[in-house]
């Protein structure tokens, strides 16, 4: 494993700058000023202190936290394709509770935000997870669902219980001061949710390389088949886990933008989050570390992306574009590694589903 | 409370482009593939009818659509059957791909500021069909891709289980190294499969467009692709299953209308939740993939 991860690497830098380049040409195509467009987002991702700081880093920290969640589940051999549902129940669950408890002070409200946020995103793909073991329905579709009910239920309470105090506009009020995550550095934008994302990312390779539960998901996720046969792990059990954690994980990205981010909910909170963070997480070759670079990357890419709606008017989907490339590209390249018998075992084509 | 005159219309109405995409997805599935990338082929689909329809009618919406639809599934199918990827996540990717891609067009070619509104197809009633009691003009007075799906359904049960190409295609989806042995090609099989189910879910795509909405919005497909493959899932991987299944999404989505026209105070946006609900409740309620295709999202193992 660790002799394959240098290729892994260079293959997915490749991948990573392939997919930037073909998107590049489709701009250009397009009719667009290609140039301008470059420079445009090299100066939204890189061009100052601010836009790496505000812009990319920023923009990384979901996508790195959700990139863990997917990791967590696909580990496992669990196709959580609903980190989306769990993201936005998360930042539901912490609007609420830093809305109602708004006079706490930050001590309590914050961790309570923090935990309760986690805790929503568990129950969400808590039910996938019941819906699986009880019910035989699988999480790729039940994920997948749960993800418009919960775009609806937000659309629900930003027009209904939890609309701002003028009736108006389709949002929440601002959270009180208290309820929100401290800013990391003096006259930027980054907050202290980075530092909770990287600390999952730790706490994530702590737990798979370190502990018996985490070797446990990763037999479960290599090899179901082994895992059973080896009598010593409940595989459903295993799985019900990993999805519930991945969804407790993806909850607390959803609160940490909120708090950190918005300090509010409204449509479209999350513009897909969740299924870019499907390419993060295979970008990252499911590893902590790994993970952690490519959500740097896609962090770069989104900030890059609004650099170029603003200035060049280049659409934003073509980010999103990109991210799809991204995971076409992941996928061959494993289909040759895997004719080199070294594929991470996860993507496989015959684990999961 | 009165039923409305038209309530079963409404409910076919609902139940087109979900019946089109999902019996083209028992297809794929019934030859061992599941294409989460519907969602993007039934995206992709609604923007090409949307452009071809602005410049040449609606009719060529249709055609465009469904041809749209069956180019990106084509990329889908040569991901997994060629290079053998797992099938969920290059949907996953392919869904993505097919939203970027409508939303980028919508973007570039068809919105300024103001929408791009096609013509849509008229309502053509069948001849004699119109007037049976009850559900004649339900069932005989819609827009032409309803009647394709009348016609597509025998087709494909007959095709399932009454030709040898759907003994094989089936055989495929339950051992696709049996269906080797006994000289099938299981990869061509599949792909023909797949290109077929993108067809019907870019045809459902131009469907919303060209005979219901008269416009593009981004997500207007809402989750119907993925609603598609929960009603294959529902239907039992029958045809018949899915037929009542499409029936079932066409039935909530006319209650939406009807709750909402009504005035009942149900929050509009729980309304919208409504066909996932009832779809996670109706699949736990028939406890899921009971009788999935044995081979159902595996990549064919072996040599080529």
């Amino acid at each position: 494993m660790t002799s394959g991860l240098p290729r892994v690497r260079g293959t997915a830098a490749a991948v990573f700058f392939a997919s930037i380049a073909l998107v590049a040409v489709c701009i250009w195509a397009a009719g667009y000023d290609a140039s301008r467009a470059g420079s445009a987002a090299w100066n939204a991702a890189f061009g100052s202190p601010f836009a790496f700081f505000s812009g990319t880093l920023k923009r990384a920290t979901p996508l790195l936290t959700l990139g863990i969640a997917i990791s967590v589940a696909f580990r496992a051999g669990v196709l959580n394709i609903g980190a989306d549902g769990q993201f936005l129940a998360g930042a539901a669950a912490s609007v609420a509770v830093a809305l109602t408890f708004s006079s706490w002070p930050r001590m309590v409200l914050l961790p309570m935000e923090l935990l309760v946020g986690a805790c929503a995103g568990a129950a969400w793909a808590g039910g996938a997870a019941v819906l699986k073991r009880r019910y035989a329905v699988g999480e790729v579709v039940s994920t997948l669902l749960l993800n418009f009910v919960a775009t609806n239920l937000i659309g629900y309470l930003v027009r209904g219980p939890l609309q701002e105090p003028s009736h108006s506009y389709p949002q929440t009020p601002q959270i009180a001061p208290a309820g929100r995550l401290p800013i990391l550095l003096p006259g930027q934008r980054l907050h202290w949710g980075f530092v909770i994302a990287v600390a999952v990312a730790i706490g994530a390779w702590w737990f798979f390389q370190r502990t018996a539960a985490g070797f446990r998901m990763r037999v479960v996720g290599a090899s179901p088949s082994v895992a059973y046969s080896a009598g010593l792990i409940d595989v459903g059990a295993v799985q019900a886990r990993a999805l519930i954690a991945s969804g407790a994980i993806a909850g607390l990205a959803g609160c940490c933008e909120v708090a950190g981010v918005t300090y509010g909910l409204y449509e479209g909170l999350s513009p897909g989050y969740g299924y870019t963070a499907i390419a993060v997480a295979l970008l990252g070759g499911l590893g902590a570390g790994g993970v952690v670079v490519s959500a740097l990357l896609f962090g770069a890419l989104a900030a890059g992306a609004d650099g170029m709606q603003r200035d060049a008017g280049i659409p934003p989907e073509f980010a999103s574009i990109a991210a799809a490339m991204m995971i076409l590209g992941m996928l061959i390249a494993s289909t040759v590694q895997r004719a080199r018998g070294a594929a991470p075992a996860p993507i496989r084509s015959d684990a999961g589903s | 409370m009165p039923v409305p005159d038209d309530l079963l219309g409404a409910v076919v109405r609902g139940a087109t482009p979900i019946g089109l995409a999902a019996i083209g997805e028992l297809v794929v599935e019934r030859s061992g593939v599941i294409n989460i990338g519907l969602e993007g082929a039934i995206s992709v689909g609604a923007v090409v009818a949307t452009v071809a329809a602005a410049a040449a009618g609606p009719a060529a919406g249709l055609l465009a659509g469904a041809g749209a639809g069956l180019a990106l599934s084509l990329v889908f199918g040569l991901f997994v059957t060629r290079l053998r990827a797992q099938q969920v996540i290059a949907g996953t990717a392919i869904s993505m791909l097919g939203l970027g891609i409508a939303a980028t067009m919508h973007r570039s070619l068809l919105a300024g500021t103001d929408d791009v509104h096609v013509p849509t197809l008229p309502s053509f009633p069948v001849p004699g069909f119109d007037r049976l009691p009850l559900i004649g003009s339900a069932f005989f007075d819609q827009p032409v891709p309803t009647y394709v799906l009348y016609l597509i359904v025998p087709l494909v049960a007959g095709m399932l289980y009454r030709t040898v190409a759907g003994v094989a295609l089936r055989a495929v989806g339950e051992s696709p190294l049996a269906a080797r042995g006994a000289g099938r090609d299981p990869q061509r099989i599949q792909i023909a499969a797949i290109t077929f189910g993108g067809m019907l879910a870019g045809l459902a795509g131009a469907t919303l467009v060209v005979a219901q909405a008269g416009v593009f919005a981004d997500g207007i497909s809402a989750g119907r692709g993925f609603i598609a493959i929960a009603v294959v899932a529902l239907g039992g991987w029958t045809v018949r299953g899915v037929v009542a299944g499409s029936l079932l999404f066409g039935a909530v989505s006319a209650t939406q209308y009807l709750v909402q026209s009504y005035g009942s105070g149900v929050p509009y946006n729980l309304l919208l939740a409504m066909p996932y609900v009832v779809t996670l409740v109706a699949l736990a309620a028939l406890r899921g993939a009971q009788a999935a295709p044995a081979a159902l999202g595996r990549a064919i193992e072996g040599p080529p």
